[in-house]
């Protein structure tokens, strides 16, 4: 059972407040004293998913679950979905455009990097509705083996 | 190796955070590319970037970096300085490019190698 649920929403091609949510999240964990690595790896996998919900969706939002054990970070967005999960999930592949990578980013890197930081990644998207990526973190920092999970 | 030496060997102008001139780095990352950055983060290291905008501090709080040199002698705007300070980041400006101020670092030890 959650502790704690904050929910952020993130608006589509705004690199004004870009982090804003993600700094937020870091400091209420850190707040909670939670372990300061996984706060590192949770934070990192944090921003990518918001950077992503900036730069791809059409809108979308950042849901942090505090429990007992465990940190759960979801992104959830409203299109426009990702075709291919497992092209989009190899690192350099990278659908941004060239006033995205000017801003630094759009390498292709950020679910990739998502899936490597957290302990338990699942990601469902479909095409013309939307995305969905759910990260689990331990907060004893003690990586599950089976790290990630496409469908 | 500390603020003051980074400072010095790169002949550095200070933004922010020249209180703190003992701050010391272990590590460094040079990258115009954030997504990179964040792909490849190391513990108490310096970034430098030509890129300016906010999101480079950004990236450095959500990595824990607390020094950053923009290079080309870059120089932020406002916004991207008060969030270096709001984050509690030292800010330097060098005049030399990405490549030579990273080779002047390594030369002088700066190393990122068996940090894992």
């Amino acid at each position: 059972m959650s502790q704690l649920r904050e929910e952020f929403q993130i608006t589509a091609m705004d690199f004004v407040t870009a982090g804003e949510a993600s700094s937020r999240i870091k400091r209420i964990l850190k707040k909670l004293g939670v372990n300061a690595n996984v706060v590192r790896r949770l934070s990192i996998a944090c921003y990518e998913a918001e950077i992503n919900l900036v730069i791809h969706s059409m809108g979308g939002k950042l849901v942090l679950l505090v429990g007992e054990n465990e940190v759960t970070l979801i992104s959830e967005d409203v299109g426009p979905g990702i075709p291919d999960i497992r092209l989009a999930m190899s690192e350099g592949y990278s659908t941004a455009s060239e006033n995205v990578r000017m801003m630094g980013f759009g390498a292709g890197m950020g679910l990739a990097n998502m899936a490597r930081n957290a302990d338990r990644f699942h990601i469902q998207s479909k095409v013309g509705e939307g995305t969905r990526i759910e990260m689990i973190f331990m907060i004893k920092d003690s990586r599950a083996e089976d790290k990630s999970e496409v469908s | 190796m500390k603020l003051k030496e980074i400072q010095a060997l790169l002949d550095a102008r200070g933004l922010t955070g020249e209180e703190n001139p003992e701050l010391e780095v272990i590590s460094a990352c040079a990258s115009d590319m954030m997504s990179d950055v964040l792909a490849f983060p190391k513990e108490h290291m310096v970034l430098l970037t030509g890129l300016v905008n906010p999101q480079v501090m950004r990236t450095a709080d959500m990595l824990d970096i607390r020094m950053v040199v923009f290079v080309r002698g870059k120089i932020p705007g406002e916004e991207t300085l008060e969030m270096a300070k709001e984050c509690g980041i030292s800010v330097l400006s060098t005049t030399h490019t990405l490549y030579i101020a990273s080779g002047i670092l390594f030369t002088h030890g700066l190393f990122t190698e068996n940090q894992e």
